[in-house]
């Protein structure tokens, strides 16, 4: 088992000096997934900037950031740009997962240990990570992907199929009225703003937190940027995975490159940026929520 | 020349007079060689402009003008009753102009501007030896001037605060009227007088004034002659008609001087908050919808406002076949800014309220929902996430003690 003794080597040394030189890299995402988080994040930020104006349309900002791009044509127009572009690239998910688990018929797609699926052993995760917060019990071991990271996905999971839903009724709504009842038009838009809140409000103060902003990733986690994280991350945040590639012999196939310096550079000034807007925006909801 | 001299001999002027008076003239004669058709003796004195009598006003004259003015064909004495001989007497009583103008030295007797030392003629109608005729344009109350020449007064601070009146003149100008008469000149837009009289003139609280609330829909109804018949069909109309004077006339829409082009964005921001100072529970189910929240954000304001629907001066309850909100015609009317709209899409609610469970149950309880799911989601995670981020500090800085890092 040539990995795992190189494991421990790499382990021993990186807990107490870090030598980039032997680090190793381990792929997390895909290229595509890596894309597809960056045009999410991009859409969203634009779908957040412009619907707030319009959900908090009589607070002091609203009318100032409308008339600064061009008035509540601007808004609408980039508004639904994002949201065809976000559109798009969630229906290239489900093709991806479509091929995947139905087509190709490959493992562990929609159940095990790799799946976005739920199981019993997140809820397991969730009561015994709630009691090592209380100092009560030990950490638990996270897999591949632990609760609230499966939380957020189908939070977005959730969220793009009801604010899109209820936004394309809006946009076209004399077509959907076609065959929905009339109060249903009324109902679109206190479901799209209701729900794009809980998305704003959760993505950039709950994601924020426990994926960037927590002391063991702070200031950010480049993982979804570059694709890879060190040994010593892999370890640290999922042992129960790290474990099972072990014991399968599988870590080598999971061996990635250490990313190049200008994707590093490249990742942190748009992630902070991202970050950043996302900070003002949630600032700016509060304070016209708390004022409404 | 000759004329000139002949009239001087007939009477007693010291050598000094005579001189000054001969001087003066060969410089008019000089100017112009038309004959002077005022009274030509008075102006060898008078016609010197710096002339001031003893209180320090002007009794300068300036004769060519004079003759081509109202008044140039009257002679001094005319006005001037009792100065008839040089040297003039000691009291001289001053000019009664209502000698002539009896009716508008009556309307102005019981106006708002009574007060004769205040408001004398010449406040309004300029130099009393320059008045041109109303139709000319040198005159002060010529239409494209008179608002300058109310604005004297009342487009002055101090005097506005004075009175307890607004500042109007500088409202007024911006206005589509004023603008229309400033910038296009045009005859027929409303000055002050058009809507307020000229020497008449009443307080608005006086109910035979022309701006008298009840009286408003008839003055402006004097240019607009079809709105106001319009707007005596519909509900405002007819309410005002009938002693309601909580019903709007034209000036509560449209304000009184301040009034703007309606169909330019300026108006069409301001004119949800005109409609809902008084139907206030319509405003606030209006701001719940999309129409209000893209509408408030300025811009290219296209999105409805409520006299896109309910119409704007022809207003009338939906029961009414013809309203454009009765129920056969929100197709139509919902129609000219949503293409394709039909019988199920016209089933939308403008003014649904969420949060009355008996109107609309439905929106209520999906509402609800909504808001139950955003305050769980949020409860859980922030709990969550606030004793996460302490354990995890917790952790770090005692890791960090262990190794005697520093903690920062």
């Amino acid at each position: 088992m040539p990995d795992l003794e190189q494991a421990a080597i790499g382990s021993n040394e990186q807990s107490h000096a870090p030598d980039h030189s032997v680090a190793r890299f381990f792929t997390r995402f895909t290229r595509a997934q890596r894309y597809l988080h960056a045009v999410l994040f991009t859409t969203f930020l634009g779908l957040a900037a412009t619907g707030l104006p319009m959900r908090f349309s009589e607070s002091f900002w609203a009318r100032k950031f409308a008339s600064a791009v061009g008035g509540f044509g601007a808004i609408i127009f980039f508004h639904k740009l994002c949201a065809v572009v976000l559109t798009v690239a969630f229906l290239i998910h489900l093709k991806d997962i479509f091929q995947r688990g139905i087509v190709n018929r490959e493992k562990g797609v929609f159940w095990g240990s790799n799946s976005m699926v739920g199981n019993w052993k997140d809820v397991k995760d969730l009561f015994c990570h709630m009691r090592w917060f209380l100092g009560l019990g030990p950490k638990p071991k996270f897999g591949r992907f632990a609760y609230w990271e499966k939380f957020d996905y189908w939070a977005v999971f959730w969220g793009m199929i009801v604010i899109g839903f209820s936004g394309y009724a809006m946009w076209f709504a004399p077509f959907f009225a076609r065959f929905l009842p009339g109060w249903a038009l009324n109902a679109v838009l206190v479901i799209h703003s209701e729900e794009g809140l809980l998305a704003i409000l959760f993505i950039f103060s709950i994601h924020f937190v426990n994926t960037h902003l927590r002391p063991d990733s702070f200031p950010m986690d480049m993982v979804i940027f570059t694709g890879v994280e060190s040994e010593e991350e892999f370890k640290k945040k999922r042992p129960e995975e790290f474990a099972k590639l072990e014991a399968q012999g599988k870590l080598q196939s999971r061996i990635g490159q250490e990313p190049a310096t200008w994707l590093i550079n490249f990742s942190r000034v748009a992630g902070t940026i991202a970050i950043a807007i996302g900070l003002i925006l949630l600032a700016l909801t509060l304070s016209a929520y708390f004022r409404e | 020349m000759h004329h000139f001299c002949g009239r001087i001999c007939n009477r007693l002027f010291s050598i000094r007079t005579v001189l000054l008076a001969a001087a003066i003239g060969a410089l008019l004669f000089a100017a112009s060689s038309k004959p002077l058709r005022a009274e030509t003796d008075c102006l060898s004195c008078h016609s010197d402009q710096t002339m001031q009598d003893a209180a320090g006003h002007s009794i300068g004259v300036d004769g060519k003008k004079f003759a081509s003015s109202l008044h140039g064909s009257l002679t001094c004495g005319q006005c001037h009753t009792t100065i008839t001989d040089y040297p003039h007497p000691d009291q001289v009583t001053p000019v009664k102009c209502e000698t002539c103008h009896a009716d508008q030295a009556a309307g102005l007797a019981g106006s708002v501007h009574s007060v004769k030392a205040e408001h004398p003629c010449t406040s309004c109608h300029g130099d009393a030896h320059s008045i041109f005729p109303k139709d000319d344009p040198r005159s002060a109350v010529y239409p494209l001037n008179v608002p300058t020449t109310c604005g004297t007064c009342h487009g002055n601070d101090a005097l506005a605060k004075k009175h307890g009146l607004p500042n109007i003149y500088p409202m007024y100008i911006d206005s589509i009227h004023g603008f229309a008469l400033s910038k296009e000149g045009l005859l027929v837009a409303a000055n002050c007088q058009s809507c307020h009289g000229s020497h008449n003139i009443l307080s608005h609280t006086n109910p035979a004034s022309a701006t008298y609330k009840a009286n408003i829909p008839k003055t402006c109804g004097t240019c607009h002659a079809g709105i106001t018949a319009d707007y005596s069909n519909g509900v405002h109309g007819k309410a005002v008609a009938a002693g309601n004077m909580h019903a709007p006339v034209c000036s509560d829409c449209h304000t009184a001087h301040a009034i703007l082009q309606p169909t330019e964005s300026e108006f069409r921001m301001q004119s949800t908050p005109i409609c809902g100072s008084c139907h206030t529970d319509k405003l606030s189910t209006y701001r719940d919808t999309f129409h209000s929240q893209l509408g408030s954000l300025g811009g290219y304001v296209e999105t409805a406002r409520c006299w896109d629907c309910h119409g704007a001066h022809e207003i009338l309850p939906a029961s009414d076949p013809r309203s454009p909100v009765a129920p056969a015609n929100l197709v139509k009317t919902c129609g000219r800014c949503h293409a394709g709209a039909n019988a199920s899409f016209v089933q939308y609610q403008p003014h649904a309220n969420a949060r009355n469970r008996k109107l609309n149950p439905a929106l209520y309880f999906i509402r609800l929902f909504m808001n139950l799911l955003l305050a769980g989601t949020l409860t859980f995670f922030v709990i969550h996430t606030i004793l996460w981020l302490i354990r995890s500090r917790y952790d770090q800085i005692k890791k960090r003690s262990a190794e005697g890092k520093n903690n920062a």
